[in-house]
């Protein structure tokens, strides 16, 4: 736990972000949105970054392959783009917003593990050109996400 | 009011489908197509397939799973599924069930893999009651250390699926086109697959283990029997990603791993 706090705080510190400390929750970074499917995302100008929050990287379990979509491809806002498989299990990933894919993360072809490992920066998946921005007013922050996490655990 | 409706009351409804030699093919396309399309909960039990046919996970690779000189020579067909996991070869001795559940029906259990796991270990375990140690050991159905079910799943952002292949009985020869995987669960050990596998008959009767899965399937939804052809065609639009690899590709596939390999010898 202690290793991952200070994973947590060397990101946030490279990202020039604050994070908040959730004792032994999962990491959740400030500055970022959040899906209720547990997907992160980053959003610069027209462009976004998305990823899987560490929460649903603990709860998937070791993720062996990462299915990704071709670049040109239109992304809607809560819709299945790829899937990542972990266990013996398929699970789609579904786009916080929607818009038309720029860049894949091609090292998660060799190196799936990132997305375990390194949930909010090298297992980045995907970059999209967005086709509205508004679209993020719908996604929770830090705050909401971490409270979401913790309910939706609480009732199992 | 009857005791079975007081019995029922809050249990929500699952659609039973019974099949008999489906071919996997069609079995695993219906499967993906519910789980995307349907918003019902669905038990699919097939009891065999027709031909003998390799199934592999989502992310298998032919070339690092099966013995490809041997496949194609043989004819033998090869899916790829949409859910994850291993590879198998399944015939007429397999007996397949399937669970597609929302989420919000099996509210104790995360869409999570590891939940879902522990979920259908616990189903299971009312099944084999009484009979031979049996247990969920990593990801696999046992008796004692000896594998005869297998497990994969699929999760969308409401639904899950969780399907199982079971050994009823299996032909060693067919055993022979599937390659030792790289992944293999720790408690194989260094099992070669007559060690690690074993036979479902040898423990229980057929037909009694198909009407154990339904009566413990039924303490927990309601369910109700449809047969295939009731099964609305509407549910068709999705993109598949189950498919049945051509022979070709096989082909290429082979050349392209022959030609790598005396590249790296020479070199």
């Amino acid at each position: 736990m202690a290793c991952r706090l200070l994973w947590a705080s060397r990101v946030a510190s490279h990202l020039r972000i604050s994070v908040a400390q959730r004792g032994f929750a999962s990491v959740v970074l400030k500055d970022l949105k959040y899906a209720d499917s547990h997907e992160w995302v980053k959003i610069e100008g027209n462009k976004a970054t998305f990823g899987i929050t560490d929460h649903a990287q603990d709860h998937l379990g070791d993720v062996v392959y990462v299915e990704l979509p071709d670049v040109g491809r239109p992304v809607s806002q809560g819709e299945s783009f790829g899937a990542v498989e972990s266990v013996k299990a398929t699970s789609d990933i579904n786009s916080p917003v929607s818009g038309t894919v720029v860049e894949v993360n091609e090292e998660l072809t060799e190196s799936p593990g990132l997305v375990n490992s390194s949930p909010y920066e090298q297992g980045w998946i995907i970059k999209v050109e967005l086709s509205d921005a508004g679209e993020a007013e719908k996604l929770m922050d830090s705050d909401k996400y971490s409270k979401f996490c913790e309910e939706e655990d609480a009732k199992h | 009011m009857s005791v079975n409706r007081i019995k029922n009351l809050g249990f929500p409804l699952m659609n039973l489908v019974k099949l008999r030699g489906t071919p996997i093919l069609q079995q695993l396309v219906l499967e993906e197509k519910l789980l995307r399309n349907s918003s019902e909960n669905w038990c699919i039990i097939n009891n065999g397939t027709n031909v003998p046919t390799i199934v592999m996970g989502m992310s298998g690779k032919p070339c690092e799973l099966l013995e490809l000189g041997s496949v194609i020579k043989d004819q033998i067909p090869v899916i790829k599924r949409f859910t994850g996991g291993g590879t198998v070869i399944v015939d007429k001795n397999t007996v397949f069930v399937s669970l597609i559940c929302n989420k919000d029906d099996v509210p104790n259990v995360q869409p999570y893999p590891r939940s879902v796991m522990a979920w259908s270990g616990s189903l299971y375990s009312d099944v084999f009651n009484g009979i031979s140690d049996f247990q969920l050991r990593e990801n696999d159905y046992v008796f004692g250390d000896r594998k005869f079910g297998g497990n994969a799943q699929s999760i969308t952002r409401n639904r899950w699926i969780h399907h199982t292949s079971f050994l009823w009985d299996y032909s060693e020869g067919n055993m022979s086109y599937l390659k030792l995987p790289s992944r293999v669960p720790q408690y194989r050990l260094e099992r070669d697959h007559t060690d690690f596998v074993c036979r479902m008959k040898d423990y229980i009767e057929r037909s009694v283990f198909i009407e154990k899965t339904i009566n413990a399937v039924g303490t927990q939804f309601m369910l109700k029997e449809v047969n295939l052809n009731e099964i609305d065609d509407s549910y068709g639009e999705h993109l598949e990603s189950t498919r049945l690899l051509t022979m070709n590709e096989l082909k290429e596939t082979l050349a392209k791993t022959t030609q790598i390999e005396s590249i790296s010898q020479v070199g």
